[in-house]
């Protein structure tokens, strides 16, 4: 009777099933309750010790909350200036080509202060990969106003919503280097559900394979939510990030194989 | 029929609380406990452990990855 198998049965080594990967380190992560970047961290260490590449990949953290992110993986990290990450991986890829390369920036790194380093980065098609966590706030600084925010949202620099006449228009920085030549796979995914974060890590997987081509730059965009800044739970966080974020951010595949998808 | 059956560890010191784990799981296991950890979150934890399957859902989408997962084919 299967009724009958009781816990102490099922929790044996041989029926493992799924356990954290040890390229994360066991620190506990000074995120929020619920905050992506977990997951996207996660997704990263999970990539690069399926791919056997632990002693082959560097890393580049941004400024922002996951600065401290060479605390929880377990491989090679290099701190980059504000904006600076995809100009820092640049040098290193050209340094050691036979490495991994990859950057890990949020919106207010890569699509405000770094704008210049990504979109020239982008156009000169290095082959790092680029993993951009858009959360549409400044989450570590206290929530205020990105490029990235949508119109209408409330940040704490636009309490009022963010009114494009005077603010300006939210900045869909995947579709711009989508258009440039350097750009080899352009892809924006999430991990708010078990079904997006498999689909994310196969996103995560291709932009590290990607590197071996040597055709150009990978850029993988997450849609993240940012519960402390948006003033939510978790769960309301992720639930208004599918009806706010996804209608202007859409999930999907933008550049495969150096060739647009139509969905730009 | 061939029936899986799955359990979780989850270790309460690292859980946050989120909930998110227990939205993503299919057959309602995972609710959070009254208790708190020595930080004061209310941690995840198995209510309904003979519902459990081992899909592994609860533990790909944890921002933790607090959860690990033990699966274990039965037959009926």
């Amino acid at each position: 009777m299967a009724d009958r198998t009781g816990i102490n049965d099922i929790v044996k080594d041989e029926n493992l099933v799924y356990k954290k990967t040890s390229v994360l380190t066991d620190r506990v992560m000074h995120y929020c309750p619920g905050c992506g970047h977990g997951t996207a961290h996660r997704l990263i260490a999970e990539v690069i010790e399926e791919m056997g590449i632990q002693a082959d990949t560097i890393g580049i953290t941004p400024v922002g909350c996951s600065v401290l992110m060479y605390n929880y993986l377990d491989i090679d990290m290099q701190e980059a200036a504000h904006g600076r990450a995809p100009a820092v991986a640049t040098a290193i890829k050209r340094l050691m080509p036979d490495k991994f390369v990859f950057t890990y920036q949020g919106d207010g790194d890569l699509a405000a202060i770094g704008t210049a380093e990504t979109i020239h980065a982008c156009n000169r098609g290095e082959n790092i990969a680029i993993f951009f966590i858009n959360n549409g706030i400044y989450g570590m600084t206290g929530g205020q106003m990105a490029p990235t925010t949508l119109s209408g949202m409330k940040s704490s620099t636009s309490p009022y919503g963010r009114d494009v006449q005077m603010m300006g228009n939210p900045l869909k920085m995947t579709e711009l280097v989508a258009q440039l030549p350097g750009t080899w796979y352009v892809t924006r995914q999430a991990v708010h559900t078990p079904a997006s974060v498999r689909k994310a890590k196969k996103a995560i997987r291709q932009a590290f394979e990607n590197q071996k081509l040597k055709k150009g730059l990978s850029l993988v965009e997450i849609v993240s939510n940012c519960n402390s800044g948006w003033k939510m739970s978790p769960v309301e966080a992720n639930k208004w990030m599918v009806e706010n974020m996804f209608p202007f951010y859409p999930p999907g595949d933008i550049k495969l194989e150096g060739r647009l998808t139509g969905k730009e | 029929m061939a029936k899986s059956k799955g359990s979780i560890i989850v270790d309460r010191e690292k859980c946050k609380g989120c909930e998110i784990c227990v939205l993503a799981c299919p057959t309602g296991v995972i609710s959070l406990a009254r208790e708190v950890n020595s930080k004061g979150y209310h941690f995840s934890y198995m209510e309904n452990p003979d519902a459990c399957t081992g899909c592994t859902n609860c533990a790909i989408v944890c921002p933790d990855g607090v959860i690990t997962v033990y699966r274990k084919k039965v037959s009926t």
